[in-house]
């Protein structure tokens, strides 16, 4: 793989006694959409909160587009083009839509055309513009959680199970979002449960178990490897 | 770009009960305010006692505004707000003494002159308390309640015994500016300008606190980062600064409560911060952590609460406080307008 926008370099995190990460090493190609699979607790969303600085690494390196992002702080991470989506969606309740999104553009104001794109992809959130965003409903709040991170242009999207527990529409709704955002060229981490997104999505994928990666290749390799993704994940194709 | 799948959703209107219930604090002021009414035979009386329990509760939102800030962004259980209190009356009533000349002139505008000097000296020397206090004390305890419980109280003793030293230990008294002095007559009520200045400041200071939650990016930091520090920092922000600019910010106004609260009661102690904080803890308890709007309207609740009930029955007016807070607790526990989640 050449040059590669983020490289994890034998990563080991802690978190109080527990040893999460114990060695992981992952590449994510500039462009592309990288899968992170695995079950329940394997270290996925260890992993990106490592990255984006929220738990720190023990142990080894992280590196984003050629920096040494490992000891840096969160906040810097996140302007030097990383947009963070996790797994809880972070959504302030008490502040209407607007307001979140205004909060998410870091540079500056929010550029038009670009918040055009991002009401294309989530029409609801035009909707509920001046509305408080505790008072959305799951699928609306997950929207606004990805949209935040869509409304300014990032080198890196960390993207944390953005389908969990939505309705079939709204994941549809996700998945092209996601699809456009891949268009456009965007550099992504998805972790994601439901196999039919991630094998309509992802370009690479790694495959995590027990705090490291056990296995990384192209995604439709592995989409089309039942017996691979039986031994990697425990998946029976049958259930997707 | 195609457009989303079939999702139409609408929001349901509201019934009227469900409109009012977020306005259901704000009522409550007028409620006790008319209240005080049919309780207090004599209007002239109601009228000043009213006059008297805004002023109060204007000077301890002053006071209680950064506090609660700080415990909703920060999560930190400051103690010690009460030091900065402290310092900034004393700080204040040296720089009146020092302007007697312009104090005692009879001149409305050589006296909020003094005074806006007094007030700007408080503010910037417990600004600057406030930011050694953060790096020295707060700082290395974040995240342990217990001993930010300890280590504040700690500060605040000694900042008290520091007042002792460079002050002496006796109280000081200190007249208010000759143009403050009195009262005036409106609807057979004497209503004492002092107290009117301390209403009409305590409104200018909330509409600026609003102004600059709502209306400012900085504003939407705060806010955000008392909901979810951790997503802030995610986004770009560094939170560090701004818990550093809001405990600064807190204690500067806790400085100008200060120069408030000893001109109101027309002494200064070492230790008059110290027995503010009971009412300051009521206040941001019952208002909700981290709510500004909260903080403001539980202040006026507990001056208006403490004069009617003076009035009325002073034996009683010694617990009013306390019943207030639990009666608002029973009703909302995590208080009136909660930010933050219990933690």
């Amino acid at each position: 793989m050449s040059d590669p926008i983020l490289r994890l370099e034998g990563v080991y995190t802690n978190i109080a006694q527990y040893h999460i990460l114990q060695g992981v090493d992952l590449e994510v190609p500039r462009a592309a959409v990288t899968m992170l699979l695995g079950r329940n607790g394997v270290g996925k969303t260890t992993t990106l909160r490592s990255i984006i600085g929220h738990w720190r690494a023990h142990q080894g390196r992280i590196v984003l587009d050629g920096q040494d992002i490992t000891r840096i702080p969160t906040p810097a991470i996140a302007r030097a083009g990383v947009g963070f989506v996790p797994e809880d969606m972070g959504i302030f309740a008490n502040l209407t839509v607007e307001e979140n999104m205004v909060l998410a553009a870091v540079s500056g104001p929010i550029n038009s055309a670009r918040l055009d794109w991002v009401f294309q992809a989530f029409p609801p959130l035009k909707t509920f513009w001046k509305s408080e965003a505790g008072n959305l409903s799951g699928g609306q709040k997950q929207m606004l959680s990805i949209a935040r991170a869509m409304v300014e242009e990032r080198r890196l999207y960390l993207i944390d199970e953005p389908t969990k527990g939505l309705a079939p529409a709204i994941v549809s709704t996700m998945a092209r979002a996601l699809r456009e955002l891949k268009a456009q060229g965007a550099s992504i981490l998805l972790v994601e449960q439901n196999f039919s997104v991630a094998r309509a999505l992802g370009d690479t994928a790694c495959v995590m178990d027990d705090g490291r990666i056990v296995w990384s290749g192209e995604m439709r390799e592995l989409a089309t490897d039942a017996s691979l993704q039986e031994r990697l994940m425990g998946l029976s194709m049958e259930a997707h | 770009m195609s457009m989303a799948p079939e999702h139409a959703p609408t929001m349901a209107r509201l019934s009227l009960a469900q409109r009012l219930a977020p306005w259901m604090p704000v009522l409550l002021v007028p409620l006790l305010v008319v209240a005080g009414l049919l309780a207090i035979p004599n209007t002239s009386s109601w009228l000043t006692l009213t006059v008297s329990g805004l002023a109060m509760g204007m000077m301890i939102f002053l006071m209680a505004s950064g506090l609660t800030l700080v415990f909703g962004l920060m999560d930190v259980i400051n103690f010690g707000h009460g030091a900065f209190v402290s310092v900034g009356a004393f700080v204040g009533v040296s720089v009146l003494l020092l302007l007697g000349g312009m104090t005692g002139a009879p001149s409305l505008a050589l006296n909020l002159a003094a005074m806006g000097l007094a007030v700007i000296g408080a503010m910037l020397a417990t600004g600057a308390m406030g930011w050694a206090f953060e790096k020295v004390i707060v700082e290395p305890v974040y995240g342990h309640h217990l001993k930010q419980i300890l280590v504040t109280m700690g500060g605040l003793i000694v900042v008290e015994q520091l007042i002792i030293v460079l002050w002496g230990p006796e109280e000081i008294y200190i007249s208010r500016p000759e143009a403050l002095k009195g009262a005036i007559t409106f609807a057979g009520a004497a209503l004492e300008k002092y107290r009117l200045v301390a209403v009409g400041l305590g409104l200018v200071v909330f509409a600026a606190m609003r102004w600059t939650l709502r209306r400012t990016k900085i504003g939407l930091i705060v806010r955000a980062g008392v909901e979810n520090g951790e997503m802030v920092q995610a986004l770009g922000y560094r939170l560090r600064l701004v818990f550093v600019g809001v405990f600064i910010a807190g204690s500067a106004l806790a400085g100008l409560g200060g120069v408030m609260w000893g001109l109101y009661q027309e002494v200064v102690s070492a230790h008059m911060g110290n027995q503010a904080m009971i009412l300051i803890f009521i206040v941001v308890i019952i208002g909700g952590l981290g709510s500004v709007e909260g903080c403001f309207i539980g202040a006026l609740l507990v001056g208006l609460m403490q004069n009617y009930v003076a009035f009325l029955e002073p034996k009683v007016a010694l617990i009013s406080n306390i019943g207030l807070m639990v009666a608002i607790l029973m009703w909302r526990p995590m208080g009136m307008i909660p930010v933050v989640k219990a933690k």
